[in-house]
């Protein structure tokens, strides 16, 4: 299982990234597929809030691939003050 | 020190901070409910700068603010106190719902009545934000080991009986005054009762006493001097709370979202079934369904939280093709044969010109009535210039569907297994959260996965879905990939990473 962890704390790391220039493509499209003027803006701001909510999102996910490649979560803590094993 | 009280005190303690979170919800939901008519009152008729506003109003508030409150009043609660900290959230929400109520309409004093609107509303999702972290540590910390669970499980029923509360009250006052009052400005009482609800909220909390847990943290000089710091900063703790985002509240936000709202819109602008019909529907599915929050919280107690909600959201990646597919064969009413159509009413015509244009539209509405008691209404649009129709072949459409007997009792009964699946996820989650982190943190840490799981991931289903509905070559039930896949990653993160202990102690 620790094998199980550490090789899909790869799929993870990439996944964060894939996942934002998805959301960015998708952004660019549907922002000029919109009518000018109130429309194109009220797209453009919902994308915008999209997008800055889905990057530290999606940084999160990156940093934890990165955890569970070096197996941190391997062992989980036995309490959660101390966070020993 | 023990945390444990004698059952009754711990009920007290439940009904306090229940009742608060309760009509934290309330609040939450009647700007949603009641977002169409709140439009016309408070934002002038044409778009500009007002629909600008009234987007950030609804979409800024929902996704943006909740996890924004989480880490502020998830500090203060961690730095000052449980108890203060959401009885302050509980006076900010009720007070904000109350101004909504009072705010005069766009026609009285112009762009000031939606910048208010944003304001408060931006104060509601901040609220909401540090209310529910708050109540769920507090019952937990009163709670005895091996009951966190059943005890918790009672603050997780409130954010479905907050909505019931707000349909109900919406409905009533509707009914009471007319839907034209209601309209003009009827639409205010449900906010200003929301006054009412919160002095009666303050009095009985302001009656309760500090968390013990974090009372002897206090008098031990051992409370947090930088929550956040500790909370996002430190790795054994950081990475909880990654793993509590991503393996568990990510995929309850979106099955959350996709058995109570997701539904709801689905059978109403989709499946285009009578208003009042798609109402009645998920309300009572939620009546039926929302003692399993609390059987579900109890049933996590003895056998763990790890696998109950895993379970609820294998089950919505499994079940919801299915079913929404049934939805959608059900009130395919083209598919019926022209034999089974009992009644048609005489065709009505309206003609809908568009100013300083000779072009319009003329609509042509007919109500059919079938033997199986299922009625809807056909509408025929036809383009029209200077009164001549120059559209080669009508639009038609089909909408206002009343459901048969057994079809509407069917449909009860899938929303009613939707939101199951929603009890399976969300029961056991406030218990599993609070026994991830420890307490001198505990706030802060547990409030920013839980509101970036439903306020993002579970906020953003229709609007997702909606969206990916929309690509080309998109059938209705694409959009429920976003769910399905957000849930499936959850369900794969949680089964690989998480593990089915329960911390037995949560005096930490």
């Amino acid at each position: 299982m620790d094998v199980i962890k550490k090789i899909l704390g790869v799929v993870w790391i990439v996944l964060g990234p894939a996942a934002i220039i998805f959301l960015a493509a998708q952004a660019y499209e549907k922002i000029n597929l919109a009518a000018e003027g109130a429309e194109r803006t009220n797209t453009a701001l919902q994308w915008g809030i999209i997008l800055f909510i889905f990057l530290p999102i999606c940084t999160g996910l990156v940093i934890f691939g990165y955890y569970a490649l070096r197996g941190e979560y391997n062992r989980l803590p036995a309490d959660s003050a101390s966070g020993k094993n | 020190m023990s945390n444990a009280l004698p059952e009754r005190s711990i009920f007290r303690v439940i009904g306090a901070s229940s009742l608060g979170t309760l009509i934290e919800w309330y609040d939450f939901y009647i700007f949603g409910s009641l977002a169409a008519i709140i439009g016309t009152q408070l934002f002038p008729d044409d778009a500009g700068a007002s629909a600008l506003i009234n987007t950030l109003a609804i979409f800024a508030a929902g996704f943006i603010v909740r996890p924004f409150g989480a880490l502020v009043f998830g500090r203060l609660g961690d730095l000052i106190g449980r108890k203060y900290t959401f009885l302050l959230t509980l006076v900010l929400m009720g007070g904000s719902t109350f101004l909504i109520g009072l705010i005069p309409s766009y026609k009285s004093i112009g762009y000031a009545a939606p910048i208010l609107v944003l304001v408060l509303r931006l104060v509601q999702g901040l609220a909401l934000g540090g209310e529910y972290g708050g109540a769920a540590t507090y019952v937990a910390e009163h709670a005895p080991a091996g009951k966190r669970g059943f005890f918790t499980s009672w603050i997780q029923t409130t954010a479905t009986l907050g909505l019931f509360l707000s349909l109900g009250v919406i409905v009533i006052s509707k009914n009471l005054i007319g839907a034209e009052a209601f309209a003009d400005w009827g639409w205010r009482i449900p906010f200003l009762i929301s006054i009412l609800l919160v002095v009666v909220s303050i009095y009985i909390r302001m009656r309760m006493h500090e968390s013990p847990l974090f009372s002897k943290l206090k008098s031990e000089g051992k409370v947090a001097t930088n929550p956040l710091k500790e909370s996002f900063s430190r790795k054994t703790n950081f990475k909880m709370v990654l793993l509590a985002l991503f393996g568990a509240a990510m995929g309850q936000g979106v099955i959350w979202y996709t058995g109570q709202f997701y539904a709801q819109s689905f059978l109403e602008n989709t499946c285009k079934l009578d208003f009042n019909v798609s109402r009645y529907i998920l309300l009572w599915g939620i009546a039926f369904a929302t003692p399993f929050f609390v059987i579900f919280g109890s049933l996590s107690d003895r056998i763990g939280r790890k696998w109950i909600m895993l379970l609820g959201m294998l089950g919505g990646i499994l079940l919801y093709r299915p079913i929404y597919q049934q939805f959608l064969d059900d009130t395919h009413v083209e598919a019926i044969p022209a034999t089974e159509v009992v009644e048609v009413s005489e065709p009505v015509t309206e003609i809908k010109t568009i100013s300083g244009s000779n072009l319009g539209l003329r609509l042509r509405k007919q109500s059919f009535h079938l033997a199986s008691g299922m009625s809807y209404l056909k509408t025929e649009t036809d383009t029209i210039e200077s009164g001549q129709v120059i559209s080669r072949e009508p639009h038609v459409g089909y909408s206002d569907k009343k459901l048969s007997d057994p079809v509407f009792w069917k449909f009860v009964a899938l929303v009613f297994v939707q939101v199951l699946l929603v009890t399976m996820v969300y029961g056991p989650i406030a218990a599993f959260l609070v026994e991830l982190f420890p307490t001198r943190i505990r706030y802060t840490s547990m409030s920013l996965p839980y509101h970036i799981g439903n306020g993002v991931f579970g906020g953003l289903v229709p609007f997702i879905a909606t969206l990916i509905a929309s690509f080309p070559g998109a059938t209705p039930l694409s959009g429920l990939w976003y769910p399905i896949a957000i849930a499936a990653l959850s369900f794969v993160i949680g089964a690989v990473y998480l593990n089915n202990r329960q911390e037995e102690n949560v005096n930490d």
